[in-house]
């Protein structure tokens, strides 16, 4: 269902089938995994059994006599980095530590962490190899958990880690796990909370999770004899990928080429490298090819999570139901490198609400844990879990309705966050009033154990950097060459904005991801930007080929170009002269070569996105099991592209953010190792657990994309764990301020309420 | 490392023969050996079903299949469910309802309902939820899968009686 105006577009809104459907309903697309070279060598990496320890030597000796192995690397094979800071498009990075998390140097900082690898003639070869590698190792204690972490005397993870203040780092500030240190204030908190009728503050936990994709990291890795180095894998951002090999493995940018392959999920977990600097170094060894494929566990255990955390909040509003002020403390697992979101967490916590007096301090802290990566609105999840159940807390008290609560405090057009920015025109109140006059929040729940929550989350939406080039075919289709790779369907939302501009059909474009050496560059995929910036990108090419198809005519008509015009799908002339897109195309050719339409997105900036999420529970008071009987999303999409696809984010998001509130954690032991490296222990949702997901797809047209857009990808991901938690106390009177709500916490919960 | 086995099977319909190791993975030959890698590997356990194929007509989680002991059997892949350059119902609706996002683990959902859709031509939405279960999508929150398996058994239905 979509609100608004009538449509005015003819191919925005609609429904085309998605131009690499077929490939991948038939087996024959092509993702990391499947590439196969002449020669190529199975790699395997050998991992580290403690989750701290010092490696004292490394023996490969055993293994390289072993037949059929044709190279090993350690990190004695990669060129030392300086503690350079590299901007990675979703974050930023430390070329020293991103080296020593690809391959281990003097430590290994957590359970699974490379210590070297193998690459022979098959994949049993290399693993038999592997178990041959001899490394003496020192076991250090583990610190798993953040305020842990945080203490004086916590065992040290980094000695070349000093804590930053809003990115400076004091002249007196000793060696510790705590990285970064963020504050971000407005107003005068004292005096606003002196305002308040009614202050509530809480404190929560949230364990880390992991994104779940279901196709694990692979790279496959050419060095060829000339030095140039071609690396084919699924990832999020081609040239991203390339940076970070290239310097990697100390080699120009330019003499790596990216191919991307499809990519079989990544929700921010594939961005940083981790397989093709190695599989490179074993290339340049060997001379051949070499392909790695992580192994589940592996991938559980050193890629990955989004991190576990520790917030405390506070918020005061008066007895009519204002918000006065809040305040938030916030504590991020980096895990074994800086480099939490702990900052957009911070940014986040209060970003749904019009609030004059705030307080956010963060701290980014290493454990030994796998550093963590970006996940889908990375940092807004935890701190929507902590504010938006704190304002249920006070919406039950004050006795006012939780939507009418929202609306009141909602964020609007030139409130200003915590952090700075004033937004532009954003939708957050009308998520919430859809909500509001959903069936679902109007109709009555009723039975035993039952109870309806509904929160709202917040995700920033990035712009960055796109490029498109467009060729007009003679048949009257447009080939699209893109470079943002494709996770989730994006290939036709670009397109179908290259067809709207151009006035032509969906099906009439061709879309294609192209190498790093065949576009320009371009930002991952990734912030929820794709069919915003490259969408802008793909708009700029369209109007480039209108101007070029107009300047064709004239010299057909030998008419002065200034009295042509294109328009809804022709170009027109004087003297009723007109064209069809497809009659010019098939005549370009008469009056000139090839008519190619380039764009490119730079510096546009989101607006921001909302939703708003509600649904009902039933717990189980015997066993704490909770079961989702309904779920509605209502969602700003600015302009909704392809609705199906926006559904089908809106859908995926709330079922993610379903797993994490209610089964999904690393589990550890006290040696810190992870127990449940498995999709059968880390429960992510099946299609059992869930109902239809209902979806509400608001449109506050974002002003500064052409067609509105604004990205849909992350922020359904945010409200679930609130929205849950406020159900479960809706259906049985406890709150639950550590996540997972799994039913060993939901029951002891509701024995002790008893 | 045991001698190679040959064994022969009949794949998509086709007599087939190869040459396997005994610790060889059914997975393992059709992606490494006949380079079928429509089907996919996501965890090599059997916990995410991804690289579902019908043996004898049974879906199995090929990880957790020998090679060997595919020796004289059927086995269906994703290769072989469309007919020509035409696809199958269930394909069909699934690209329709998109009913998938990255795509990596629909073959094995598409075997998985073809499965399921043999035995049970009325299928609930709870006969799906529940047939589906060991399937993992961590893109869609399945809702546009459910509904295109429902689609596909209502597809197959009139295709019955005309």
């Amino acid at each position: 269902m979509a609100t608004g105006e009538k449509r005015k577009y003819k191919v925005i809104g609609t429904r085309p089938l998605r131009h690499d459907g077929v490939d991948k309903l038939t087996g024959r697309a092509q993702y990391g995994a499947d590439i196969r070279l002449t020669g190529m060598l199975h790699g395997v990496v050998l991992r580290s059994p403690h989750a701290h320890a010092k490696i004292k030597s490394i023996d490969t000796s055993a293994a390289a006599a072993l037949p059929g192995v044709r190279a090993i690397c350690t990190s004695a094979d990669f060129p030392d980095q300086v503690g350079r800071i590299v901007e990675l498009g979703e974050g930023a990075v430390n070329m020293r530590h991103l080296s020593a998390n690809v391959m281990a140097h003097d430590k290994a900082l957590y359970k699974g962490h490379a210590v070297a690898a193998v690459a022979a003639d098959s994949i049993h070869i290399a693993e038999e190899a592997a178990k041959l590698i001899k490394i003496d190792y020192e076991p250090l204690p583990p610190v798993m958990e953040v305020l842990g972490a945080m203490r004086d005397d916590a065992p040290l993870l980094n000695d070349d880690v000093r804590m930053t203040e809003m990115g400076t780092v004091k002249p007196e500030t000793k060696p510790s796990n705590v990285a970064a240190k963020f504050l971000f204030t407005k107003g005068d908190v004292t005096a606003g909370f002196a305002k308040a009728d009614i202050i509530i503050e809480r404190e929560f936990r949230t364990a880390t999770v992991h994104q779940g994709y279901i196709e694990p990291h692979n790279a496959t890795v050419l060095w060829n004899a000339d030095g140039k180095v071609t690396v084919w894998m699924s990832t999020q951002g081609t040239f991203t990928a390339r940076q970070q090999t290239a310097e990697l493995v100390g080699i120009a940018v330019s003499d790596v080429k990216v191919v991307p392959m499809e990519i079989g999920g990544g929700f921010g977990g594939k961005i940083s490298v981790y397989l093709p600097p190695v599989a490179a170094i074993l290339s340049r060894k060997s001379g051949k090819p070499v392909q790695i494929q992580m192994e589940r566990a592996a991938v559980f255990e050193a890629t990955g999570p989004t991190p576990g955390s520790f917030m405390r909040v506070k918020v005061g509003a008066t007895r009519d139901g204002k918000i006065v002020a809040g305040e938030a403390w916030i504590a991020f697992e980096a895990g074994a490198f800086p480099g939490s979101p702990i900052a957009p967490g911070c940014m986040c916590v209060f970003s749904c609400y019009d609030i004059p007096d705030a307080r956010v301090e963060g701290y980014d802290v290493c454990v030994n844990k796998p550093r963590s990566n970006a996940y889908r609105a990375p940092g807004s999840t935890q701190v929507a879990f902590a504010m938006e159940t704190v304002v249920d807390e006070i919406c039950e008290k004050l006795g006012v309705d939780a939507a009418e609560f929202r609306i009141k405090n909602g964020a609007k057009e030139g409130t200003r966050r915590v952090d700075g920015p004033v937004y532009h025109r954003i939708g957050m109140i009308e998520t919430v009033e859809a909500i509001r006059d959903s069936e679902h929040y109007q109709s009555k729940l009723t039975g035993p154990n039952r109870g309806r929550g509904i929160a709202t989350g917040f995700w920033f939406n990035a712009g960055l950097k796109s490029a498109v080039v467009a060729t007009v075919n003679l048949d009257g289709t447009v080939s699209l060459i893109e470079g943002s790779t494709d996770i989730g369907g994006s290939r036709t939302g670009i397109a179908m904005q290259l067809a709207e501009t151009l006035g032509i059909a969906a099906e009439a474009v061709k879309p294609q991801v192209a190498d790093t050496d065949s576009i320009g560059y371009t930002d991952v995929t990734g912030g929820s930007r794709v069919t915003f910036a490259t969408g802008i990108a793909a708009v700029e090419a369209a109007k480039e080929i209108q101007k070029q198809m107009v300047e064709r005519a004239a010299l057909l008509w030998e008419v002065d170009s200034a009295s042509v015009k294109y328009e809804d799908g022709k170009v027109i002339g004087p003297a009723e002269k007109s064209f069809s897109f497809a009659e010019l195309a098939a005549k370009i050719h008469e009056v000139g070569g090839a008519v190619i339409g380039h764009g490119t997105s730079s510096s546009a900036e989101q607006g921001g996105a909302f939703g708003t999420h509600c649904v009902d529970v039933e717990v189980d008071p015997d066993t704490g099991k909770v079961q989702i009987l309904r779920y509605t999303i209502a969602q700003d999409a600015g302009t909704a592209i392809h609705p199906s696809y926006v559904e089908g984010q809106m859908q995926g998001g709330v079922v993610q953010g379903i797993g994490w509130a209610l089964n999904e954690e690393y589990f550890y032991d006290d040696k810190g190792v992870m127990r449940n490296a498995t999709f059968l222990d880390y429960r992510i949702p099946t299609c059992y657990d869930v109902p239809m997901i209902e979806t509400i797809i608001v449109e506050v047209p974002d002003p500064a994309h052409p067609y509105g857009v604004r990205g849909v990808g992350e922020v359904p991901i945010c409200p679930p764990p609130a929205a849950i938690a406020n159900a479960i106390h809706a259906a049985v009177g406890v709150r639950m301020r550590d996540l997972p709500m799994s039913p060993p916490k939901v029951c002891a919960a509701v024995m002790q309420k008893k | 490392m045991s001698k190679k086995r040959v064994v022969s099977a009949t794949i998509n319909g086709n007599t087939t023969e190869f040459l396997c190791e005994p610790r060889q993975t059914l997975l393992e030959v059709l992606r490494n050996v006949l380079n079928m890698t429509g089907t996919k590997e996501g965890c090599t356990n059997g916990n995410c079903g991804s690289c579902t194929v019908l043996l004898n007509g049974r879906p199995v989680t090929s990880c957790l299949v020998l090679a060997v002991e595919a020796d004289g059997a059927s086995v269906r892949t994703i290769e072989g469910v469309a007919c020509g350059s035409h696809l199958d119902p269930v394909q069909q609706c699934f690209l329709e309802g998109a009913a998938l996002q990255c795509g990596i683990c629909t073959p094995g959902f598409i075997m998985q309902t073809e499965a399921l859709l043999e035995q049970n031509g009325h299928p609930t939405e709870a006969d799906v939820r529940f047939h589906l279960a060991g399937n993992l999508c961590r893109c869609t929150g399945y809702d546009k899968i459910v509904r295109s398996v429902l689609a596909a058994a209502e597809f197959k239905r009139g295709e019955a009686t005309t």
